[in-house]
């Protein structure tokens, strides 16, 4: 049997793809050497987000109990249960991937794919079988993995990356975190939430560089005041592994030099292209794609991490769904514009369209709003007044080109946010629409006011 | 699961087709490739042919009308199946990831898919269409009066630059207007000086509307070839700096070697040559001596061909089409003699197949057998150079020895895209014409 469309793959951009063409009655089968949901689900977005819950529950309840009006006499925590749980996750949702691929009559092949050319695919699985799958079209969604450091080897015991953080049992007491970006700084809130001593180390002047840069500084404090070791500006040029662990030289100005059980390796992701008939690679290994999302060769398409940044999945997702659409029609498939980033410590960082930096370097006249939690009323009964909003909006007729946003839910509210860039709303469509009280979101609604001189509460 | 056919895209420029003809009925089975209907677009008319088997269970268009790209045509029911129920109907058309990227806006969706079902005759009627933009609903959405889908944004920026957004093409979610639209539809009104914005009326150019002279006034509907013409030749002749050359060339050894030619290949019962096909020939050997002249003006660069795609206009009862003489540089004068008195008869009886008049690189015009001497052709877009030929015309010339004697003159003229050819790389390439033509020889070798 010949098939529409076979993906390989079956991450966010594999799975998603996978569907939308089964939606469309189309014949499909997913390609996927390991347990479907790609690293998102197994080893990234998902697992972390469960590891999070637990930091950010223990930390509230270690330091702001008595405030809250607790009293513990013995509290602790089982760090192997923790880490079980992240993965009782990740299996529940993995078999949910299966159990959609079943609902849309997908077939769900695990296997190791290669293309050997266009409208082939050639799958071998675990027994050592080969076949080849034979379809119309082909979708490339093979996704990427941490990228390795010269010189600092993963053994996964004191030197890691982002898979074996999730699961290292027993937990570090002095961790080493290599670039702080939002993988390298949500591990780091997670350890020092659990008391290991954590130094995050920055080759760039900020921490989650691609933030706007008051957002950044803003979270360098508040992660600073909770005990982490931040150092950025700074260049690994030194690592050496130990009896006991690692010790990693660090320049800035000065050099310093630390010793730690374990480094944790954080420096961006390396992609995955598949084996077979030769794609085009942009410079740093990504396939190239063009307007309709297909390679350099006629009826091979790709979607996702593998096709370069940013290695978001639900950026992912939204691209196989283009892909997918525009292979099945005549629809010009849309490429990426505006998508929402967020980073899981806390306080959470969240975040849509242009920083103020870019703003700037692409000449845009903007003006900027901004408003506190501290005076957000829901923020402050929950405790939870750190952080603020801050909005931009392009002159002279007030559209919203940014926004940034630092605190607890940041990353829940940033939705709002996205769908009016997105409908291109200006700040009197945001100003208009009621927004509940008493809410977190009242925030948003009054940093828009602020930018025009009109917010009520500050 | 049932099959809903659509009104085929068969050309680059196709947004509508004619639905000339049912050849299957309603209850009749159907066979992968058996032909379904007679389709007219705007440059041929075409058979559409099943992709699946079936049995045709409902047409939504009858013989005689016009719609657009994408529009349902027919229902096919696979073996033992059923005519879905209408609320199942209107499913597999939200989720065809064309409808909700173009047609249906969340609002309409539902009225939309109750109309279709209820009125499977088309809404739209057959006569005088307005401007056609690319999203259908929205043109009917103006009409009628309905509010356009436009963002804030867009809005803000339209009033600030009086840009009407009723008719504007949207590239937003669901076909929103955007800023981006209102931006490019005013820099194009800016270009063109009129009102109508291009993208959203390409087939209907403002024009004054003609008086009525007498009672044997007779109006003619546009079909889809004249729109196409109409719009295509408009925007070549207002947007392409053109200029002209032209040289008139000594046409004796040519009809020379083309009687020595027809007269062996008479004797040896193949068929004769004609003027044109040496012309043609020509045109190819130097626009692959002269690559320059050969190209395209592609916004930021010009794409300069490897090859010559020949288009040579021929004119059939209701306009012209351009078919193409593929890769002819590589082609001999007999292999292209045969190619264009075939394309020219496909052209005649709307036979042609997209990929027999799409892609040309340069194109060749004759009117010599109507008896015109000389003339200028327009450019056809994205070519940059079109060659306009005269008749041979028997005149006095002086000749080497400067006495006046009988003689034979063809006048060959250029009109060049200034953008991409310039005027010494056109005189280089109609010099190359005339050494080829006058000594005709050399083409053959």
């Amino acid at each position: 049997m010949k098939y529409d469309l076979i993906v390989v793959g079956g991450g966010p951009a594999g799975y998603v793809g996978a569907i939308r063409a089964a939606q469309l009655g189309k014949r499909v089968a997913c390609v996927e050497k390991e347990r479907a949901g790609g690293t998102c689900l197994n080893w990234g977005c998902i697992p972390t987000k469960s590891l999070l819950r637990n930091a950010e529950l223990y930390h509230l309840l270690r330091h702001r109990a008595s405030d809250l009006g607790f009293r513990f006499d013995n509290l602790a925590y089982d760090w192997s249960k923790i880490i079980a749980r992240s993965r009782a996750v990740s299996d529940k949702l993995a078999s949910g991937v299966e159990f959609l691929f079943r609902k849309h009559k997908i077939d769900n092949i695990k296997a190791t794919a290669s293309i050997p050319e266009a409208g082939r695919v050639s799958c071998k699985g675990a027994d050592g079988k080969e076949q080849i799958l034979e379809a119309d079209s082909i979708l490339v969604a093979t996704g990427a993995t941490s990228r390795p450091m010269p010189g600092l080897a993963v053994n996964g015991k004191t030197v890691i990356d982002s898979h074996y953080a999730m699961i290292i049992d027993p937990q570090p007491k002095r961790l080493i975190i290599i670039g702080a970006g939002a993988i390298g700084v949500e591990f780091a809130y997670f350890f020092n939430a659990f008391g290991t001593e954590v130094t995050l180390v920055e080759m760039l002047p900020n921490v989650l560089p691609i933030e706007d840069t008051e957002i950044s500084v803003s979270l360098e404090r508040a992660l600073t005041k909770q005990g982490i070791k931040i150092l950025t500006n700074s260049k690994v040029t030194e690592t050496s592994t130990t009896k006991s662990g690692v010790r990693v030289t660090v320049e800035s100005r000065e050099k310093q030099t630390f010793e730690a059980d374990c480094a944790l390796v954080a420096i961006g992701v390396s992609p995955l292209v598949p084996a077979g008939v030769s794609l085009k690679l942009d410079p740093k290994g990504f396939i190239q794609i063009d307007d309709r999302y297909q390679t350099n060769v006629p009826g091979v398409y790709a979607a996702g991490d593998i096709i370069g940044p940013p290695w978001l999945a639900h950026v992912a997702m939204w691209e196989a769904i283009q892909a997918v659409n525009g292979i099945f029609s005549d629809a010009k498939p849309k490429r990426l514009k505006t998508f929402p980033g967020c980073t899981y410590c806390q306080p959470q960082v969240a975040s849509v369209g242009l920083t103020e930096r870019a703003a700037k370097d692409q000449g845009i006249k903007f003006k900027v709003g901004k408003f506190p939690f501290l005076a957000n009323g829901k923020a402050l009964a929950a405790g939870e007044p750190d952080g603020f909003v801050k909005l931009l909006f392009g002159e002279p007729h007030g559209e919203i080109i940014g926004a940034h946003i630092i605190g607890a839910e940041a990353t829940e509210l940033i939705a709002e946010l996205g769908l009016a860039i997105n409908l291109e709303a200006t700040h009197e469509e945001l100003e208009e629409t009621i927004h509940a009280h008493p809410t977190l979101s009242e925030a948003v609604h009054e940093a828009v006011g602020n930018a025009f001189g009109l917010a009520i509460h500050i | 699961m049932p099959i809903t056919i659509e009104m085929p895209k068969l050309s680059d420029t196709m947004t509508e087709g004619t639905l000339l003809r049912w050849v299957k009925k309603v209850g009749d089975n159907v066979a992968v490739g058996d032909v379904l209907a007679e389709v007219e677009t705007d440059k041929a008319t075409m058979e559409m042919e099943a992709f699946d088997d079936g049995t045709l269970s409902e047409v939504y268009v009858s013989d005689g009308q016009t719609v657009q790209v994408g529009q349902k045509l027919a229902l096919l029911l696979g073996a033992g199946e059923s005519k879905p129920s209408e609320s199942k109907e209107s499913k597999p058309a939200e989720s065809k990831p064309s409808a909700p990227a173009s047609k249906q806006s969340d609002a309409q969706k539902k009225p939309d898919a109750e109309k279709k079902a209820s009125q499977p005759k088309q809404p739209e009627s057959p006569a005088p269409q307005p401007a056609k933009t690319a999203d259908s609903e929205k043109a009917a959405a103006a009409e009628t009066g309905q509010r356009v889908k436009a963002s804030p944004l867009a809005k803000k920026v339209a009033a600030e630059l009086g840009v009407q957004l009723e008719n504007l093409p949207g590239s937003g979610p669901g076909g929103r207007i955007i800023r981006d639209d209102v931006l490019s539809a005013h820099e194009n009104r800016a270009e063109t000086g009129t009102q109508a914005p291009k993208p959203a009326a390409p087939t209907t150019p403002a024009v004054v509307p003609p008086q009525p002279v007498s009672q044997q006034d007779v109006q003619i509907q546009l079909g889809g070839m004249r729109r196409t013409i109409a719009a295509r030749l408009l925007e070549a002749k207002t947007t392409i700096p053109h200029f002209y050359l032209q040289a008139e060339i000594d046409a004796e050894p040519l009809v020379q070697l083309r009687q020595q030619l027809n007269t062996a290949n008479e004797a040896a019962g193949l068929p004769k040559f004609t003027i044109n096909d040496f012309i043609l020939k020509a045109t190819a050997v130097a626009a692959a001596h002269v690559p320059k002249a050969n190209a395209s003006f592609a916004g930021d660069t010009i794409v300069q061909y490897g090859s010559v795609q020949l288009a040579c206009a021929v004119a059939i009862d209701d306009g012209l089409v351009t078919p193409v003489i593929r890769d002819a540089q590589t082609k001999t004068l007999s292999q292209i003699s045969a190619e264009v008195k075939d394309l020219a008869a496909k052209a005649r009886s709307k036979k042609l197949k997209p990929e027999q008049y799409q892609g040309g690189t340069i194109t060749v015009s004759n009117l010599g057998s109507y008896g015109v001497d000389q003339f200028f052709a327009i450019i056809n877009p994205p070519q940059s150079l079109i060659v306009s030929v005269g008749a041979i015309l028997k005149k006095p010339v002086v000749n080497a020895a400067g006495a006046i004697v009988p003689g034979q003159r063809i006048v060959l003229a250029l009109s060049c895209d200034h953008r991409v050819v310039d005027g010494a790389i056109g005189a280089q390439f109609l010099a190359e014409l005339k050494r080829l033509l006058e000594t005709p020889a050399l083409m053959l070798v």
